[in-house]
């Protein structure tokens, strides 16, 4: 994410609920210097840090006690790096650092907890999930034969979140 | 690398009088992939194939002239980032990337910025629907070829979690002076953040935006479609915004004309006077200079003159134009003799 006055990676994330009305703040360290914040700490840090137990998220009171994996299993970012960068490392930390990632979102999108907009092309025929778990299935099955286990990690991650949904 | 003599956007476009420019920006990642920052340089070099060579349909010319960023100057980089065809941190990156540019230059791709591919399309004045049209025409394409990083739960999947959902960023380049010497643009300002919406200057430079210009786009990409989104855009925020510049510039001739007319001829007199010429004042002054004609008060210089000076006085294009421009000081005296020329025409 970048900064809100400048091409500058945001150091600094903060949201506001005022009335109400949530607002963010993303600057980068010179910004939020400039605006009195105190750089370090590092922000997702704090957004991290304020979200965790202490305000309503999709997480279920049993999920949120559960600790973050330190890695993803896929890419094997860690989740320490992730909270200093703001930037997960590929589409499998999505559910390898949930619920923290899921509160996260929540957060930065007003509530918003899922996707109500269009599907890749070449999913969207395939309405009924049943249908495109059987797709997935297919593709999943000839990388693993042509040995393309990133392809393979990724659909099989898509399958998750399929799961998921059903 | 070859670009166009003049960037489309200086054409004159529907409510130029206070929407300079649409923009739509798409956001996508390739299926199998660790995301940009996480990729070696063979898996990026890998994605960039991939995207280059997907074949593009007769909409697209049958494809786009892609530029290596590896073999591009400083300053023909530069060239692409006042041309908004790629962003800022693209242009300083150092990982392997390039950018694809359709013969208008209305859309560029740039690939292996924060996410793979930022699908990008630009264009003069209020056509946010031509605009998103032609962008979702090029996703549609290319995902004819290639999947797509996405989560039946959290839509597109990006570096950035906050960005995840439809991916769609509808912006639109507003000159917003009139709300600005009225005294109403911090109102204006806490508005749009109650909106979700951001206000960014034109050039980024903090909050007092250069010449007023303004870019307004949405914060939030979940839990609404790409169609409610420009909906919303379209039929409300834009209109809104226009219409409260308008009313804000007719404020400003019932209650303080000599203010504005200060601004605008006191400009004019400046450009056509001045012999040394930053680019910030440039910018500052030829905006101006627009507000004046949108107003009505200077007759004899063109709107689209103005914004092609908007963009020829910016460091890369000044280069461009006049080979003497090596450094910030020969380029101001040959920014000031460009403009003096331009306006006396």
């Amino acid at each position: 994410m970048k900064c809100d006055h400048c091409d500058k990676p945001a150091v600094v994330h903060e949201v506001v609920i005022k009335g109400g009305v949530t607002s963010e703040v993303h600057l980068c360290a010179e910004h939020a210097a400039q605006k009195g914040y105190q750089v370090p700490p590092v922000p997702v840090t704090q957004l991290l840090a304020q979200f965790t137990g202490q305000v309503p998220s999709i997480a279920t009171p049993q999920s949120r006690k559960a600790a973050a994996p330190a890695r993803c299993p896929v890419c094997g970012l860690g989740f320490a790096e992730f909270r200093q960068t703001g930037v997960l490392g590929c589409p499998g930390c999505y559910d390898a650092f949930m619920p923290q990632i899921g509160a996260v979102i929540e957060r930065a999108q007003a509530g918003a907890v899922s996707h109500v907009g269009r599907a890749p092309v070449r999913l969207e025929g395939l309405a009924d999930r049943a249908a495109m778990r059987s797709k997935l299935l297919q593709e999943l099955e000839t990388a693993v034969t042509t040995e393309q286990y990133e392809r393979a990690a990724s659909l099989r991650d898509r399958l998750k979140n399929l799961g998921e949904e059903t | 690398m070859r670009l166009r003599e003049e960037s489309s956007t200086v054409q004159v476009g529907p409510e130029a009088d206070v929407v300079m420019s649409s923009r739509i920006r798409l956001a996508r990642n390739l299926a199998g992939f660790p995301f940009v920052g996480r990729a070696s340089d063979a898996q990026r070099h890998e994605v960039l194939q991939m995207v280059t060579r997907a074949p593009l349909g007769q909409a697209f010319g049958g494809g786009l002239t892609w530029v290596n960023m590896a073999q591009t100057t400083p300053q023909e980089r530069q060239l692409l980032v006042e041309r908004h065809l790629v962003s800022r941190h693209f242009a300083d990156s150092t990982v392997p990337r390039t950018v694809g540019v359709d013969a208008e230059e209305t859309l560029s791709v740039m690939v292996n910025e924060e996410d793979h591919l930022r699908i990008q399309t630009i264009l003069p004045g209020a056509r946010l629907d031509h605009a998103f049209e032609r962008a979702r025409l090029f996703d549609q394409e290319i995902e004819s070829s290639i999947d797509f990083a996405f989560s039946a739960r959290w839509g597109y999947l990006t570096a950035c979690p906050t960005n995840v959902g439809c991916g769609v960023r509808v912006g639109v380049m507003l000159h917003l002076p009139g709300l600005r010497y009225t005294g109403e643009m911090e109102r204006v300002k806490r508005a749009a953040k109650d909106m979700h919406l951001a206000m960014r200057g034109f050039y980024g430079e903090g909050t007092e935006a250069v010449g007023n210009f303004y870019q307004v786009s949405n914060q939030l990409t979940l839990g609404f479609s790409e169609d409610d989104l420009l909906r919303r855009f379209t039929q409300e925020t834009v209109p809104q915004l226009v219409e409260y510049e308008r009313t804000a510039r007719r404020m400003l001739v019932e209650s303080n004309r000599p203010l504005l007319e200060d601004k605008v001829f006191r400009a004019a007199a400046t450009l056509r006077a001045a012999r040394l010429l930053g680019s910030e004042e440039a910018t500052k002054l030829l905006a101006n200079i627009r507000l004046g004609i949108c107003m009505e008060l200077i007759p004899d210089v063109s709107l689209e003159l103005v914004q092609r000076l908007l963009l020829q006085v910016q460091p890369a294009h000044l280069a461009r134009i006049d080979a003497t421009a090596t450094d910030d000081d020969k380029g101001r005296i040959a920014r000031a003799a460009l403009v003096r020329r331009a306006l006396r025409a």
